[in-house]
């Protein structure tokens, strides 16, 4: 039987090293005359592991890693390519079957079921893993009927905002109009979140398939993805992918021989957070600054170039064929209360095991970062997450047994956001945090709000004299009043949010704002 | 290894011309301008103003609002830090310091030889293993100091051997 070797071709992958172990593996096929072939997969998110190299065999497939290129040449003589791991001669490296990897095994993968598994560019890969299979079935029912299934599954907006995409289709569905659009969201602005990075590159055709069947479920013929541009490998894949579902007649002007036409052109974002907001996105997209709309209109009635447009997050958009193709109930299922189906949470800053995982709303903070993530990467005490982004609270270890769903992180003032969560060990300076916060908001703002534009640089003076101790009480009291007028004045979620981390951080850490 | 190539109206035209028809042709233009010349001339301004109908004022007003977009030629190679939270939690900060001590650059700034341009960036979206960079496009993950002196030797090496 040929083998086929799996190397991620994925970013962070590459980013400790896959491409060279790629390479030797290579090597190593030629000079042994083997009858196996590499494949760059995308990365299965247990980043800790990478580079992961597996091989397909009888047994299932077989990890190894992290592997460094070094290591590549003893992996063969150990009998890698045998079937499966001889007992007594297994290599230090492996990790049995990559299934059965707890990590892994723990989690229900709908979203990312093939993310990691499969070339992220073959179609027949894709089809053989059950791609495709939900544009089938939405070719055969009517727009109203996708809309509706996509409703009764109880998919929220996964973006940061939780709003409902069933009725965010039906807006545009109902709007009558000569051109409408379809707009992914792929500019994962948040620190702490890489799930839209990690699909683009590991399996971008769920991503198409997804935005074919929002076309189809709303009358949009043509779709845009906003990819920004410190993702150029994932950027490239989608270019990749997009000019192989042309040529295999899953996009253009007859998709799977329906006679329906569907088109998608990815275009780069320039280095704006606030393109991430889905006005300014459009605004950047019809080529001018990235400034927030007013709202109304809402995009889903007058958005690109004034036509009724769909904005919705990459993860969103990818979930919906597995919606479609399993159905309405399945996906509801999983999950709790008005947070259905799963959750992609994404693990980072000082976490020992850092990496995607997708389960069922409702894990709690403590369960993903000591149970999946193994507590910190440094082996020092956690002291602070934070979860949701730039924008999202600072939370301490005692609010650790919150629920991750968008109702119970919201109800102790944070929020989900696009489902990232940074650990902190108990270096960390939570007044220098807040600072910071102040100053991304003053980095990144559009300039259409007063407070969020002057407020934020008046924020990070002011937090410069509490940190300084001036005047500390007087400034305390003036950097909260500050946060109001934030809160109060501002026109979108920027200036409205940046108060989150900044006052979580002085609820939950006030010992840090009194040091000198 | 982004070159900057120097100035040449003719090129600029060429390129304006391929992208000019797409609906909001305006970043698109500027991004392949960028990517032609390293950074965008003053020179380009009323080019793609003419092209797209709009004021150069305009055309000022979007390249300033990007982070991306240069003015000035850059250094010879694009190293960018990441300095968002989650590379924050892994001492990113003692990393830039040791860049900016070891390039004698302030973050923003490029090198007097012309090597490198340092950009402060927030998040590359590699945030499991930070800290992160990229180097002229390539990703690195857990970057020490250590790393990073060989990743500016092995530049610096390259160029010696080529000039
Ligand atoms: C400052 C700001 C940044 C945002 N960044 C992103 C982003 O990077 N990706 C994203 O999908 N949504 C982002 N959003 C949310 C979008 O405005 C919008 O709600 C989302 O794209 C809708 O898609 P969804 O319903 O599928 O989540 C951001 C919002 C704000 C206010
Ligand atoms: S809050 Fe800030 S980013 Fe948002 S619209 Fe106002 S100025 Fe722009
Ligand atoms: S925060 Fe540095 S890579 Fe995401």
């Amino acid at each position: 039987m040929k083998r086929r070797i799996f190397v991620p071709g994925d970013s962070a992958a590459v980013s400790v090293g896959a491409d060279a172990v790629a390479q030797a593996v290579a090597r190593e096929i030629a000079a042994r005359g083997l009858d196996a072939e590499l494949v760059r997969n995308g990365s299965r998110g247990m980043f800790w592991l990478e580079p992961l190299l597996e091989v397909e065999t009888e047994k299932g497939r077989i990890g190894y890693g992290p592997v460094a290129a070094g290591e590549v040449s003893g992996l063969f003589d150990s009998g890698m390519l045998d079937a499966g791991p001889v007992a007594g001669r297994t290599h230090a490296l492996c990790l049995g079957p990559t299934e059965e990897i707890a990590w892994l095994k723990q989690q229900e993968r709908l979203t990312f079921a093939r993310c990691g598994v499969t070339d992220p560019l073959s179609i027949a890969d894709y089809v053989s893993h059950g791609g495709y299979r939900g544009l089938a079935r939405a070719l055969g029912m009517a727009g109203e009927d996708i809309v509706a299934e996509v409703a009764a599954s109880g998919l929220r907006g996964r973006g940061g905002a939780g709003f409902p995409t069933g009725i965010k289709w039906q807006t545009v569905r109902d709007a009558a109009a000569d051109r409408k659009y379809i707009v992914c969201n792929a500019d994962e602005g948040d620190s702490g979140t890489y799930a839209d990075r990690m699909i683009m590159e590991g399996d971008p055709f769920v991503l198409l398939e997804g935005m074919t069947i929002a076309g189809l479920a709303t009358g949009a013929t043509s779709g845009y993805i906003y990819c920004r541009s410190e993702y150029p490998h994932a950027f490239r894949m989608l270019q990749r992918a997009i000019r192989i579902a042309y040529d295999s007649g899953y996009l253009g002007a007859n998709v799977a021989g329906s006679g329906k036409s569907f088109d998608v052109e990815a275009r780069l974002g320039a280095g704006a957070y606030i393109c991430g907001e889905e006005t300014a996105l459009l605004e950047s997209l019809e080529g001018r600054r990235g400034q927030i709309r007013f709202k109304p209109p809402l995009p889903a009635i007058e958005g690109l170039f004034g036509r009724p447009t769909v904005v919705n997050n990459v993860i969103s958009l990818a979930t919906v064929p597995v919606i479609l193709d399993r159905g309405a109930e399945f996906y509801r299922d999983f999950g709790t209360g008005r947070s259905r189906g799963t959750l992609t949470i994404q693990l980072a800053g000082n976490v020992r095991r850092g990496g995607l995982v997708e389960t069922a709303f409702g894990l709690t903070l403590r369960d993903a970062i000591y149970g999946f993530g193994g507590g910190t990467a440094s082996g020092r005490p956690l002291r602070a997450v934070q979860v949701g982004g730039p924008l999202g609270a600072y939370f301490p270890e005692a609010l650790l047994d919150t629920p991750l769903d968008y109702e119970a992180l919201a109800a102790n003032g944070g929020i989900l956001g696009h489902g990232g969560i940074v650990v902190f060990d108990d270096t960390v300076d939570l007044a220098r945090q807040a600072r910071y916060a102040m100053e991304f908001c003053a980095m990144e703002s559009c300039g259409k709000c007063t407070p969020c534009r002057i407020g934020s640089t008046r924020g990070v003076e002011v937090i410069d004299r509490i940190i300084g101790n001036q005047e500390r009480a007087n400034n305390l009291q003036v950097l909260n009043d500050l946060c109001e007028l934030l809160t109060d004045g501002s026109l979108c979620a920027l200036g409205g949010l940046t108060p989150l981390p900044v006052q979580s951080a002085l609820r939950h850490f006030a010992e840090d704002f009194q040091r000198s | 290894m982004s070159e900057a190539r120097s100035w040449n109206a003719g090129r600029a035209e060429a390129r304006i011309r391929e992208l000019e028809k797409l609906p909001g042709a305006l970043l698109p233009i500027l991004q392949a301008l960028h990517e032609e010349f390293g950074y965008i001339d003053d020179a380009a301004v009323p080019l793609v103003a003419h092209a797209l109908n709009l004021s150069q004022a305009e055309v000022h007003g979007v390249i300033g609002f990007y982070h991306d977009f240069r003015r000035s030629p850059g250094g010879r190679h694009r190293l960018q830090v990441c300095r968002a939270e989650a590379c924050q939690a892994m001492g990113c900060e003692r990393l830039m310091a040791h860049v900016e001590a070891r390039l004698g650059v302030k973050p923003g700034g490029t090198t007097d030889d012309g090597m490198f341009t340092v950009e402060p960036v927030y998040c590359l979206g590699n945030c499991a293993l930070s800290p992160a960079l990229m180097l002229d496009g390539r990703p690195y993950g857990r970057v020490s100091a250590e790393m990073v002196d060989s990743l500016i030797d092995d530049a610096r090496r390259k160029a010696g051997g080529t000039e």
